[in-house]
């Protein structure tokens, strides 16, 4: 632990002398520019900007924000093989990070932030920023992966109340198809929606240990844990009268649009807090009274436990300005101001809940930071994008097949196996 | 090059002078393809890292690995069957308007496709063939022409609770019963608000002597108890019934307003009751356009759409230069329009029509926002093509750049016979 102080206190001190003009001990960063590389557009560019103004007017550093949506990996991968990285960039993939972290890319945090990280976040979120024993960056934005949101009016029309269990579930789902209506609608054209149900269903029925090992291919996929995860999802997919028919073809936004639209074809929707905006944005149901979540059920009597996803804040640079914006990300005064203006959620457990706009956002919040380190983040984001990250290819596509015959649960794990085999080889 | 002294001693033919000339030219070629070209070859040699050389691995990975098999199998689909069939519609189309009054409009709208990109192009395509019939004008059209012939059932996805078996001829009771018996077939799957508004509360029939009674109605309402009348529930109208002694239909009724049904002489033994299927059949949706079996066929169907105007524009352009008096000769010796068109028309434009016709073909070689925007993620391996392969092995998975530059590599082998061809026949025409 000590040399590591020592590391880094010597990195900091280099930075300092080396880093660019202005590198005084005043707080004044005036002039100077830092460079931040998002994945957020439109009102989530908004907000962000929001955010990066509070730094600016308290520090006087210009922040440029560049938005790289979905491709930000090629796009930070292309600026660090041209030499010119930004100074922060925000990533959604953990194993990414690893990789820019192994090959030199990134430098750690400074001290002060790595304190910041320890204090305000659950020790799970450190581990997750660490690579090789060194803190590289922190979850800045997160998104909780499991919740099931549900039609409040096909809820009534049976008498129906959240389920707390898997079984509960299941019995739900009959009675809601029991009125001709399907009770869950599932987005299985994107393949990102299925491997977060599995990740779900594997984290409860598996354990949070497990879920390690399986991410980091440890164990195969022909694990016998795997096979009794494939077997409660078979249980909800393997009855078409459960499953909104026409599913493989159904994109994420689309299946939400089926529960909440007009006219509405299913009572139930799987996935994060980020379908409150979806269905703000497409439907006329509101959030909070028509439109309300339930946390994924319970599977055989496990504990609470919630799958997240998050953007992580990694720095290429570290001059002061660059140091600084890092600090102030880390700290429960950024998250807050994004929390106000509402499609955020933060691990940082010093951001106050009343700072979340309204009951779902407070709850949905809570439960992350109640979960505390029984929070796994996304498999699928921490596998090599050739298993967990590909459009019609590895995991997507195998759980795809899964979904189009879930009693294939043997032929499936052998795939799983195969391509995972092959994915993390290289 | 070598050249010929005559030439070198032709003034403003020396190479000395040449050179300063064309050196702007040269640089931008090298910099722009020859670069781009020998580093690709070189980088397929060496892996992801592109700091280990792998010899020919990359191309052993290609050819073995199945996803870039079915993209090779799809590519071959599309090269035989795209450029085709749009010269083939091009040429119809082409001879077709050249009689017509306002063949240039009408050309106009049919080029017009070319003027929106690819990826705008495949949107469009996205919803017309959406699986939804609200939303896909395809299925749309299926359904509206289906639902004349056959109409949609009463109660489509409704089904018996228990008791009953599902088989081709519809639900069939699991035990038998008998005139003087009661029975009771308790329905579910299917939205207590959509009863038809003359039903009536159900109630179970009392028995009567040699005849078989039941009750039809919708088991669902809150806090209903499973197959038992509850006093909310209702009796579903109009579904048929049929008894069943022996495999042959002995009697059939209708349920009437409160879901009663009676089979007055059955005469004695046992029959099944049985729900035959037109009565809970699911609306007619359409087919799944983008589901695996038909994803291929539906994007080339797209491209034609947008390439046909291209086709037609150059075979037109070819058609106003061939001699009238060929055309006219014919015709004065007795020639119907068809054989002029196969004997005259055709054999003239056949330079143009394989000008068109490679051209097509290298275009359909490196077709890639059509698949990418139109599949959806789950049948996208089933319709990936080897251009659409090159980019996800090179960005999409990890960048694997070294496994996509021998794709580029051999994407490239496959398109250049079509451009030499091409290169070819443009430098015969000009000598």
């Amino acid at each position: 632990m000590g040399k590591q102080w020592i590391a880094l206190l010597a990195l900091t001190a280099a930075a300092c002398s080396g880093g660019a003009a202005g590198t005084g001990t005043s707080e004044d960063l005036k002039g100077q520019t830092v460079e931040v590389v998002g994945p957020w557009t439109g009102d989530e560019q908004k907000n962000f900007e929001q955010v990066l103004k509070v730094f600016t007017d308290k520090t006087g550093a210009e922040v440029k924000y560049t938005p790289a949506g979905d491709e930000l990996p090629t796009v930070v991968q292309t600026r660090i093989s041209g030499g010119t990285p930004p100074n922060v960039a925000l990533i959604a993939q953990p194993g990414l990070v690893a990789q820019f972290a192994k090959a030199g890319a990134l430098k750690p945090v400074n001290a002060d932030v790595e304190k910041a990280v320890t204090d305000h976040n659950a020790a799970v979120w450190k581990q997750l920023g660490s690579v090789d024993g060194k803190l590289y960056g922190f979850t800045f934005k997160t998104a909780n992966k499991s919740a099931f949101w549900y039609s409040e009016k096909a809820f009534q029309q049976v008498g129906a109340t959240p389920p707390k269990t898997w079984d509960d579930l299941i019995s739900t789902s009959k009675a809601i198809s029991e009125t001709g209506l399907a009770p869950v609608s599932v987005g299985g054209a994107d393949g990102w929606t299925l491997t977060d149900w599995f990740e779900n269903v594997y984290l409860r029925t598996a354990g949070p240990d497990n879920y390690d090992k399986l991410a980091k291919h440890e164990i195969p996929w022909t694990d016998p844990t795997v096979r009794k995860a494939l077997e409660e999802l078979a249980k909800l997919w393997g009855d078409p009268t459960l499953i909104a028919g026409g599913a493989l073809q159904t994109e994420f936004p689309k299946s939400v649009i089926n529960v909440f639209g007009e006219p509405s074809t299913a009572a139930m929707v799987f996935e994060a807090d980020f379908v409150a905006s979806i269905i703000t944005t497409n439907t006329k149901a509101k959030v909070g009274q028509d439109a309300k979540f339930f946390p994924f059920p319970s599977v055989a009597g496990s504990k609470d436990a919630v799958v997240a996803g998050g953007d992580m804040a990694v720095q290429f640079k570290d001059d002061k300005a660059t140091t600084e914006l890092m600090k102030f990300l880390a700290s429960p005064e950024s998250g807050k101001v994004w929390a106000e203006l509402g499609g955020f959620l933060s691990p940082n457990k010093d951001i106050p809940e009343t700072a979340y706009p309204d009951v779902v956002t407070q709850d949905l919040a809570q439960r992350i930071v109640d979960a505390g380190d029984n929070v796994r983040f996304d498999m699928s984001d921490l596998a090599p994008a050739a298993f967990g990250g590909t459009k019609g290819a590895g995991e997507w596509k195998d759980l795809q097949d899964f979904l189009a015959d879930p009693k294939n649960v043997d032929g499936i794990m052998a795939r799983l196996e195969a391509n995972a085999a092959k994915a993390y080889g290289k | 090059m070598r050249l010929r002294p005559s030439v070198d001693a032709a003034p403003g033919r020396s190479p000395r002078q040449a050179i300063p000339f064309l050196l702007p030219a040269l640089v931008v070629l090298a910099a722009l393809v020859l670069y781009p070209l020998v580093f690709s070859l070189i980088r397929s040699f060496f892996d992801a890292s592109g700091e280990k050389f792998v010899g020919l691995g990359n191309y052993v990975e290609t050819f073995t690995d199945p996803r870039t098999l079915i993209a090779f199998r799809n590519n071959v689909i599309w090269v035989v069957v795209a450029p085709a069939a749009v010269t083939g519609i091009g040429l119809i189309l082409a001879v077709l308007t050249e009689r017509i009054r306002w063949a240039t409009a009408f050309r106009l709208v049919l080029f017009m496709p070319m003027a929106i990109s690819l990826f705008a192009s495949g949107i469009i395509f996205r919803l017309v063939y959406e699986e939804a019939p609200n939303q896909g004008v395809v299925n749309a059209a299926l359904v509206g022409v289906h639902d004349i012939f056959s109409p949609a059932s009463q109660y489509p996805g409704a089904r018996p609770r228990d008791g009953y078996a599902a088989t081709e001829a519809g639900f069939t009771a699991i035990r038998p019963s008998r005139a003087g018996d009661t029975i009771t077939v308790p329905l579910i799957g299917h939205p207590p608000q959509d009863v038809p508004p003359q039903a009536l509360p159900a109630s179970p029939p009392t028995a009567g002597a040699g005849e078989l009674r039941g009750v039809l109605w919708l088991d669902v309402s809150i806090g209903g108890r499973a197959g038992a009348v509850d006093p909310t529930e209702r009796g579903l109208p109009g579904v048929a019934v049929e008894a069943v002694r022996d495999g042959k239909v002995v009697a059939r009724t209708t349920t009437g307003d409160d879901g009663r049904f009676t089979f007055p002489d059955l005469g004695a033994g046992d029959v099944t009751v049985r729900l035959p299927p037109e009565n809970f059949a699911l609306p007619f949706r359409g087919l799944t356009w983008l589901g695996p079996s038909f994803i291929t066929p539906v994007i080339i169907s797209s491209w034609i759409w947008i390439m046909t105007g291209f086709a037609i524009t150059f075979i037109a352009a070819g058609l106003s230069a061939i001699p009238r008096d060929a055309l006219e000769a014919a015709r004065v010796d007795g020639a119907t329009e068809w054989q002029v068109f196969k004997r005259v028309t055709v054999p003239l434009l056949s330079p143009v029509l394989l000008v068109v016709f490679v051209t097509l073909v290298i275009n359909v070689l490196k077709i890639f926002e059509l698949v990418f925007v139109i599949a959806p993620g789950s049948v996208q391996s089933e319709a990936n093509v080897l251009a659409l392969q090159m980019w996800q092995v090179s960005f999409g998975t990890g960048g694997d750049q070294g496994a996509g530059s021998a794709l580029a590599v051999i994407l490239f082998l496959l398109v250049a016979p079509a451009m030499l061809f091409n290169i070819r026949r443009f430098r015969r025409e000009r000598s």
